[in-house]
């Protein structure tokens, strides 16, 4: 054949060269045609694009950096000069930068607050990253460790004090509290003893076990920890970032749990556990967020038997972590609703119980359907926990708000800079959300494109 | 995760402070060692925090007497941040001992509410502002202005009261926020600016050219702020009052922080009775006899306040004017201690 084939002068016996692409489609040519300008629709809409960009963004870029004010010491620095207003008083960012990060929490205090930054990112990463090691662990760390420590570590109270609780039995005081602990700790033993598969007898050893081993850590850490000598600090005293991060921290760890067991209740057989759950997401989302606030920081305190005064910071806690729950169950009610009948009837049919079909089958479909929503209520609440400066909490943008009220900058162009200031770190954790949220749906998308 | 709700809640819960029995709150204040104390959630002058998260201003100071009275430390306070609507709940509920917080003293405060108020440590008022180049001296040379005001406020219902007893025509110009009322004003829109007298300072200050603006010297309705306790004690309401006539007193006999020490070794009688070299007042109080002297040592008389917060030392330079001593013309007056 080769040789027939060479024969024939005019046969071409080598591949012809492959041409290039016609310039217009390739490179950012091509890249221009395809995306910006396919269709006259296209163009128009490029053109218009294009006309509101060129007019804000100058405007942005100038006011923001090259005009801005980066150092001064007071206002002085930030003041019109020569009748022409500078840019965005960086300089005032600057100096409050440890109100607005720490709020009133005191100096030799901070490097207690770094250090929770540093451990919630170690937590975070841990938790979030899919090829970091003994992720079991990780959440272990994250679900108890790390709200134990950090809770320790910013008020300075022994975070693990409850463990010897059940102690006071044995010296005849404080019953009820410690009858009550003693159950729950004895009841954290069995549940350690049902996981690692023991039979009825074995797991009350392991109660028992749970019990004593408990408290008697509880003893030895609540001597450690004397030994520390970590000044206690009032949560009066928590302010800023920090406390921004505190608020939507418990929010968003506090509420999808609590969440997915109100989902349940509401699509519950059992007549009582359905009623309730109706109620209290349908009366919770009946309120806007500042209600419950209002209730948790102005009417309870009236409730409260004279002379018992609960915390303000937790007050707002349960109320934002409640609000949050009710929202997150019709979140994950929208994702159970979306499965079709017989992913359920499956599970029935291979004769799993109502809580391994939920943990097994049903769960996982169903909180993958619905992650843009999940994530969607987190980033809601991220930002409504900026309503706290309504109940006087001095979350980060309210630090901001007093920072910019101060004199010692008092100059036009100090709030648009605090605002701007917030308004980036906002963006900063909410894209941040989003942004891991779509990699995970890709991840788990997988399946549906096979 | 349910146990970091358990651990938060149960070690929080249990942390439940005690708030003071009606009658006895000096002994309560001694027993938890220190005084909580409302104050604003940040206001020039009166209740700010700085870059460190220091309360200061001459409300801050109130708290800060008390504190040097009974603690012979100023630094023993919880500061309790409340917003106008919280304040008055937070003193009935007994979150707060005293509540510092630029508050009106009026009778209903007085009395339908279940407080009391004592003393007024700041005379404040309804003020104009206006551009300096239009040469005005006085609010009644204010006829056919308009005035930028804030919505819904008791300021828009004093203007009108003001403009209509004085037989004056003006042209009220409303807005929804403070800043949008500020900024409406800065641009032109109106010709004086109206809010409290304090507040002008302050507004004044952030402007691009706040030195082509003037305050203008009337006030024309009544906002005497001062510290608020709770009905039913009496002990407790004399201390605060007290504080607060110490520090006028210290100001009266020239008592500063800079000459307390040569004054403690005074012999002029008035002075004696103050610092407590002489008789047994402090002590009548259920403190010490030096109470007076350990407020002027932390905290300054009164002028001093003043000016460190609101007056001159300050950025807001507001003048003396109603709150200059009785002395000097203005209103602050303190009975004798004896």
């Amino acid at each position: 054949m080769t040789s027939s084939a060479s024969s024939k002068a005019y046969v071409q016996n080598i591949p012809a060269q492959v041409l290039p692409p016609p310039a217009s489609m390739v490179g950012v040519v091509g890249w221009l045609r395809t995306n910006l300008f396919s269709s006259p629709a296209n163009i128009a809409l490029t053109v218009v694009a294009a006309l509101v960009a060129w007019w804000l963004i100058p405007g942005f870029v100038k006011f923001l950096i090259t005009d801005a004010v980066w150092t001064g010491s007071d206002r002085e620095a930030c003041l019109a000069k020569g009748g022409v207003l500078p840019g965005a008083c960086w300089a005032f960012v600057k100096d409050r930068w440890t109100f607005m990060i720490y709020g009133f929490f005191p100096v030799e205090g901070y490097w207690r607050v770094n250090l929770f930054f540093l451990l919630g990112a170690i937590g975070l990463t841990w938790m979030l990253w899919l090829n970091a090691p003994r992720r079991d662990l990780g959440l272990i760390f994250f679900l108890v460790i790390l709200p134990l420590t950090v809770y320790g570590l910013l008020s300075g109270n022994n975070p693990v004090g409850f463990l010897t609780y059940p102690m006071d039995l044995l010296a005849g005081k404080n019953v009820a509290m410690a009858g009550i602990f003693s159950v729950l700790l004895f009841l954290v033993g069995v549940f350690v003893g049902r996981i690692r598969n023991t039979s009825g007898k074995t797991s009350l050893v392991y109660g028992v076990i749970g019990l004593v081993g408990l408290t008697a850590f509880g003893f030895v850490f609540a001597k450690l920890w004397a030994g520390f000598g970590l000044s206690q600090v009032d949560t009066a005293k928590w302010g800023g970032l920090m406390v921004t991060l505190v608020v939507a921290g418990v929010g968003i760890v506090a509420s999808l749990p609590l969440g997915i067991l109100l989902a349940l209740g509401r699509r519950s057989k059992l007549p009582v556990v359905k009623f309730f759950a109706v109620m209290f997401i349908e009366f919770v989302r009946g309120v806007p967020l500042i209600t419950v606030l209002f209730m948790a920081n102005t009417m309870l305190p009236l409730f409260m038997p004279d002379g018992a005064n609960v915390d303000k910071l937790l007050r707002a806690l349960v109320g934002i972590g409640l609000f949050a729950s009710a929202y997150m169950a019709e979140v994950v009610r929208a994702g159970l609703q979306a499965l079709p009948k017989g992913q359920y009837e499956g599970a029935m049919a291979m004769g799993l119980g109502y809580w391994q079909m939920m943990r097994l089958i049903i769960l996982p479909q169903a909180l993958k359907v619905t992650i843009p929503n999940i994530v969607n209520t987190y980033i809601g609440l991220f930002k409504d926990t900026s309503l706290l400066l309504i109940v006087g909490i001095f979350d980060f943008l309210k630090a901001i708000e007093t920072a910019r009220i101060d004199p010692q900058w008092a100059a036009p162009t100090t709030s648009p800079t605090g605002y701007a200031f917030a308004a980036i770190v906002y963006f900063m954790f909410c894209y941040g959300m989003a942004s891991y949220a779509r990699m995970t749906e890709r991840r788990l998308s997988v399946a549906d494109k096979r | 995760m349910k146990k970091t709700v358990l651990a938060l809640g149960a070690a929080v819960a249990l942390a439940v402070i005690a708030a003071p029995a009606s009658a006895q709150t000096l002994k309560t204040v001694k027993d938890r060692g220190v005084v909580n104390c409302g104050v604003g959630t940040g206001l020039a002058g009166f209740s700010i925090p700085d870059n460190q998260g220091t309360w200061t201003g001459i409300d801050v100071d109130v708290c800060r007497a008390v504190a040097a009275a009974i603690f012979d430390d100023p630094k023993k306070i919880k500061f309790v941040s409340l917003s106008a609507k919280d304040r008055f709940t937070a003193l009935q509920a007994g979150e707060v001992d005293l509540l510092s917080r630029t508050t009106t003293w009026t009778l209903s405060r007085d009395t339908s509410l279940g407080f009391n108020f004592g003393v007024v440590n700041y005379y404040d008022g309804q003020g104009f502002m206006v551009r300096k180049k239009l040469g005005i001296k006085s609010s009644k040379e204010l006829a056919g202005a308009t005035v930028c005001t804030q919505q819904g406020t008791t300021t828009e219902l004093n203007l009108a009261d003001y403009f209509r007893a004085n037989n004056l025509k003006y042209e009220p110009v409303t807005f929804a926020t403070n800043d949008e009322t500020v900024k409406a004003y800065e641009s032109g829109r109106c010709d004086a600016f109206t809010t409290d007298a304090s507040g002008l300072y302050a507004e004044r200050l952030r402007l691009a050219n706040p030195e082509d603006h003037v305050v203008l010297p009337d006030i024309i309705s009544k906002e005497p702020l001062g510290p608020a306790v709770r009905h039913g004690d009496d002990q407790w309401f004399d201390i605060v009052k007290w504080a607060h006539y110490a520090m006028v007193t210290a100001e009266e006999l020239g008592v500063t922080q800079a000459n307390l020490g040569e004054m403690m070794k005074s012999s002029n009688p008035e002075i004696k009775r103050l610092v407590g070299t002489e008789g047994k007042y402090g002590e009548a109080m259920g403190l010490t006899n030096d109470w007076a002297a350990r407020i002027v040592k932390h905290v300054g008389n009164y002028g001093e306040a003043f000016e460190r917060n609101v007056g001159m030392a300050s950025r807001l330079k507001i003048a003396r004017g109603q709150n200059a001593l009785w002395t000097k013309g203005g209103l602050q007056y303190a009975p004798p201690i004896r």
